[in-house]
């Protein structure tokens, strides 16, 4: 763990009984009380995530918004002030460099929010594909980032402004706001399927940030969760997790994501001419969602075989579910497989265990 | 949680009662704590026929998946089968109502081999 990068937030993880993984490089707490236990705290009530990892990539300068139309796969165009939007930024053979979140603060600026393993080489591929006009600021170092998610965020954050959070559609963000005194963006996003919310702020406030919003969300019961939780919960809505689900060889079409990519779009953006002949050829795999009829539990890299006993593609994540109480995986399989209903069988270890292609995301909450 | 004295211990966290040729294991408490929630265990078959060393179980919490160690050479005699339906036992009772299998030894136990209370308790304590 000493060789491991710190977030702000080290020693409160110690404190509060974090157990503590090397994740990408950062030392970052896999559970405190338990992943149950905090899976369920953000479904009911609320959660709060030390995501002080996650890389911060500012793009500034007159042709900001016209080059980030080049390397992203999503309309930027179409982002009006304070909007935010999930995008992917593609190779020009189609793979993914990164999946990220795109913050518009104007024409003429913009904040990337980026995976914490691929923050390096993101940087790298930017810089890289850069145009005069455009700069480009890593603010990872000094910026500090906390998720508080579940249905009692807003009322538990709602304590430490003056803000109107109500004022705050999904994905919209603002910038400067206080919180518990210091000055912070807050955003409605998160990576967990509930309503909630992603809180940037200055390396410097995020111990009291973090403990503020523990103290004043005491009585809805928010407790801190840690990484496992979040994959879990992640897993549960069908967001996809770099590495897993997307990658340099998984194209967002492959794995059902072309909803974020705007083929459409008039720029000739990095994988549009890649992507838009995968989709004219036809896929030849698909990402579907399977819900395992036989006891047992499918992990990333098992194979999954049809009911000829073929091996037709492998598990891209697989857990057990907290919320639904089953075990449940992301397969990516040959594309005449994957109608709903159908049985595949997953290998665990010795045995094939029956499971069933059924609708992704596994879970949705309700409407309010 | 106090460890019962009456109980051996490997360096793979299991806890070992011997009665005769009969083990009973199961996991540690500080092995429970480690794995974290387990939500689903794999037993073994009875009748199966293990090489000291074997993995016979496997214990998966949310996240991962952890092979349990054939302590001996021998059969497998009695399976616990409440953990099929109630895996979270393993967390809350390690020493008692979360022990896994019973095995019959092929040969005479050495029971020297092992390591008693004490001396697992500073064992896992270094891992700490």
């Amino acid at each position: 763990m000493e060789n491991l990068l710190r977030t702000p937030l080290y020693q409160e993880h110690i404190l509060a009984g974090g157990q503590l993984v090397d994740f990408g490089g950062w030392a970052l707490p896999l559970q405190y009380s338990g992943i149950l236990e905090e899976v369920e705290a953000v479904r009911r009530r609320a959660g709060l995530f030390d995501v002080s990892h996650m890389g911060e990539i500012i793009v500034e300068g007159p042709q900001a918004l016209a080059w980030l139309d080049t390397v992203l796969t999503n309309d930027i165009s179409k982002l009006v002030d304070n909007q935010v939007v999930y995008t992917f930024m593609c190779y020009p053979h189609g793979g993914v460099v990164d999946d990220l979140l795109v913050y518009r603060y104007g024409p003429q600026k913009f904040l990337l929010v980026v995976n914490a393993s691929n923050t390096q080489k993101d940087w790298d591929w930017l810089n890289q594909h850069i145009i005069p006009g455009v700069t480009l600021d890593n603010s990872t170092a000094v910026t500090g980032q906390l998720a508080i998610q579940g249905p009692l965020a807003q009322e538990v954050l709602q304590k430490l402004t003056s803000y109107r959070l109500d004022d705050l559609g999904f994905f919209r963000f603002t910038d400067p706001v206080e919180i518990a005194g210091v000055p912070v963006l807050v955003s409605r996003t998160g990576y967990t399927g509930e309503d909630g919310f992603e809180i940037y702020c200055r390396v410097e406030d995020t111990v009291k940030l973090w403990q503020e919003i523990l103290r004043e969300g005491e009585p809805q019961g928010i407790i801190p969760c840690g990484l496992g939780a979040r994959d879990t919960l992640r897993f549960e809505a069908g967001l996809p997790l770099y590495g897993h689900e997307i990658s340099q060889e998984i194209t967002p079409l492959e794995a059902k994501l072309g909803f974020f990519v705007k083929l459409k779009k008039q720029v000739d953006f990095m994988g549009k001419a890649a992507l838009v002949a995968l989709k004219e050829k036809g896929l030849s795999r698909r990402l579907v969602g399977l819900n395992m009829m036989d006891k047992g539990i499918p992990r990333e890299g098992y194979r999954v075989f049809n009911s000829e006993g073929q091996d037709i593609g492998y598990v891209t994540s697989g857990s057990f579910s907290p919320t639904l109480n089953t075990s449940v995986a992301n397969v990516l399989v040959t594309a005449d497989s994957v109608q709903e209903g159908t049985f595949l069988w997953v290998g665990v270890r010795k045995r094939r265990l029956k499971a069933k292609v059924t609708k992704l995301p596994f879970y949705q909450r309700e409407a309010k | 949680m106090q460890l019962p004295t009456e109980l051996k211990f490997t360096k793979e966290h299991e806890w070992l009662k011997f009665e005769g040729n009969r083990v009973t294991v199961g996991i540690t408490d500080f092995a429970q704590k480690e794995l974290g929630d387990i939500v689903y265990v794999e037993l073994p078959e009875l009748d199966e026929d293990l090489a000291e060393g074997d993995a016979f179980a496997v214990l998966e919490s949310v996240k991962a998946a952890a092979d349990v160690y054939a302590p001996l050479a021998g059969v497998v005699v009695e399976v616990n089968e409440l953990l099929e339906d109630e895996p979270s036992l393993v967390n809350t009772d390690p020493f008692g109502e979360g022990w896994i299998a019973v095995f019959e030894a092929d040969e005479d136990i050495l029971i020297a081999g092992f390591m008693d209370a004490a001396e697992y308790q500073q064992f896992a304590t270094e891992k700490e």
